[in-house]
Parts: structure tokens; C-alpha cells; sequence
């Protein structure tokens, strides 16, 4: 599969050029370009993303905030995710079926401003019934993409 | 770590918008010429803030329908190495991140899988079997929104 070699290229630097891809894979330049871009129109490719640094920007401290919701209330979900949209220390929003309904990500200078982060705003979110914490230790291995 | 100044923070949350963007789109959005957020960003670049660019695709569209992410706990007596538990789980084509963690288990993990009888299988055959495995605690993405850091 062409168009799969070509997204394996994209997913590890989306920066290369069509014709170095088209090189590596084996196809022509203007073949692999019309590859790319019906996989752009088609939405495979969704977008180029740049992965920085957390801790190169200052940002220390990384916790994962799973949180089960009070679902005797129809509208948590709603309400819960539309407050948590509001904090920019939260860089993910996730929902789940499972033991955990919602999980955040939520980034800190140090743990102060965790501490600070964690009692004045995430506490303060509606509808949560039971929050667990997992504090980001390293990255092991972060492809976060598609087996291809 | 390398200093930042307004221009740099600048330059990173235009990229953090458009991960494309290319040195002279980036120079104008933020008031440069092409050569200088050219060096400015080979700067962030080797000063490791930036670490990278890839193309974000679409799992479901590429046929894996089932995000699965996984808590485990190591198992106390296990003897196992972290080390070689880190290198087994992450050699799995299906595990995609693979995060050590301190709180109810050690470790985080984002598994992709066709659907849920696929996922069934990885989780049998590739990780309950791995060295080690203690308790794991799966839970199925339902939606996600990410966004950049706050900059």
C-alpha cells in the first residue's frame, strides 16, 4: 500500500517534501503529491501538528486528572466539559466508557501552581464525584498515532 | 533549557496554530523577516522546545475504530525490570503511547485496535502476557480535544 508508506513518512515528520517521500517510496513526485492531497481533501491527514517541549517551556509538571461524574445529573457531561474548556492549564479533554468518565491533562509550572490549579479550579468544576490523580513521571514511548 | 523571549513565545504559539507553517509565514505573523524566524525556530529547534512536526491522521478513517487507554500496576514480586517491561510494551505495533506514572498504577497506555474483539485480542495475547502485569484498568475513548500549552 503506497498511500500507507507515504502516511508513515507524514506521521514522523510531516515536513518532508513530496519529493523526498516520493523518492523514498518509490513513486513519482506528481503521483505522490496528488496522493497526499487526496488524503488531505479526504481527511486522513488531518492536520500538521508541531510537538513541542513542555518542560523547555517551563511547564514541569504534567498530570493526568481522572474524574467519574455525578451522573444523576442529565447535563454533567455538558456542563462539566464546557467549564473545563475554560482552564488553559487543561490541554485534554477526554471522554471514556469505562470506570472513568472524563479524564484532564493539566500542566503546571511546579507543583505550587499545581496545588494552586488543583484547589482553585479543578476542584471547583461541577458535577464530580471522584477524582484520581496520576502525575507524569517520563514518556516512555509517545508514536501517539496509527500502526501503519 | 534555552531563554524565551516575547518573539520566540510568539513564534511558537503561531506554530502551535498552524503546525505547517513554513519560516516566512511564521516570520510575517509575528513580524520578521524569512532568515530571522528561520534562525529563530532552527534555534528552538536545536535548543529541543521544538521537537518535531507530524501529520495527524485520522485512526477511524485508517480502520482502527477502538481507542483503548490502559492503567497498569506491576505486579510487587514480579522481579521484572521497569526497563524491560518498558521495552516489551512498547515494541506492540497496537501500543502507541506508553507513559510511567506515579498514583494507582505505574504505567499509562494508548492501545489502537480495530475494533473491540481486536483490542480483546492485543490485550489477551500481546500485554496480560507481558512480564510483570499486575492489575490493568481499561477504559474506551469516547471523544478527545487537545490543545496547544498555554504559551
Amino acid at each position: 500500500m503506497i498511500d500507507k508508506k507515504i502516511l508513515r513518512f507524514l506521521q514522523v515528520d510531516a515536513l518532508l517534501s513530496v519529493s523526498e517521500i516520493a523518492e523514498q517510496v518509490g513513486v513519482g513526485t506528481a503521483s505522490c503529491w496528488r496522493r497526499i492531497d487526496r488524503m488531505e481533501k479526504a481527511n486522513i491527514i488531518k492536520e500538521r501538528a508541531v510537538i513541542l517541549d513542555p518542560k523547555a517551556l517551563g511547564l514541569e509538571v504534567e498530570v493526568s486528572l481522572r474524574i467519574t461524574l455525578d451522573k444523576t445529573q442529565t447535563d454533567a457531561f455538558d456542563r462539566f466539559i464546557e467549564a473545563a474548556r475554560e482552564l488553559k492549564e487543561v490541554n485534554e479533554i477526554q471522554t471514556f466508557l469505562g470506570r472513568v468518565d472524563v479524564r484532564l491533562n493539566v500542566l503546571a509550572r511546579d507543583m505550587a501552581h499545581y496545588q494552586e490549579i488543583y484547589r482553585k479550579h479543578i476542584l471547583s468544576l461541577p458535577h464530580i464525584a471522584d477524582i484520581e490523580a496520576l502525575m507524569l513521571v517520563s514518556n516512555v514511548m509517545t508514536k501517539d498515532g496509527v500502526p501503519l | 533549557m534555552i531563554e524565551l523571549d516575547n518573539i520566540d513565545r510568539a513564534l511558537l504559539r503561531a506554530l502551535q496554530d498552524d503546525g505547517s507553517a513554513r519560516a516566512s509565514d511564521l516570520g510575517r505573523v509575528v513580524g520578521l523577516s524569512q532568515p530571522a524566524a528561520w534562525r529563530r525556530i532552527k534555534r528552538l529547534e536545536t535548543g529541543g522546545v521544538i521537537k518535531g512536526r507530524r501529520a495527524l491522521l485520522d485512526a477511524v478513517k485508517l480502520g482502527y475504530g477502538v481507542t483503548v487507554f490502559l492503567g497498569i500496576k506491576l505486579a510487587a514480586k514480579s522481579g521484572v525490570s521497569l526497563e524491560d517491561f518498558e521495552r516489551a510494551v512498547s515494541a506492540i505495533p497496537e501500543v502507541q503511547l506508553v507513559q510511567h506514572v506515579l498514583g494507582m498504577y505505574d504505567y499509562r497506555l494508548k492501545v489502537v485496535a480495530t475494533d473491540l474483539s481486536d483490542f480483546e485480542r492485543v490485550l489477551r495475547r500481546r500485554i496480560m502476557t507481558l512480564p510483570g502485569v499486575g492489575d490493568v484498568e481499561a477504559n474506551v475513548l469516547l471523544s478527545e480535544e487537545k490543545r496547544g500549552f498555554a504559551i
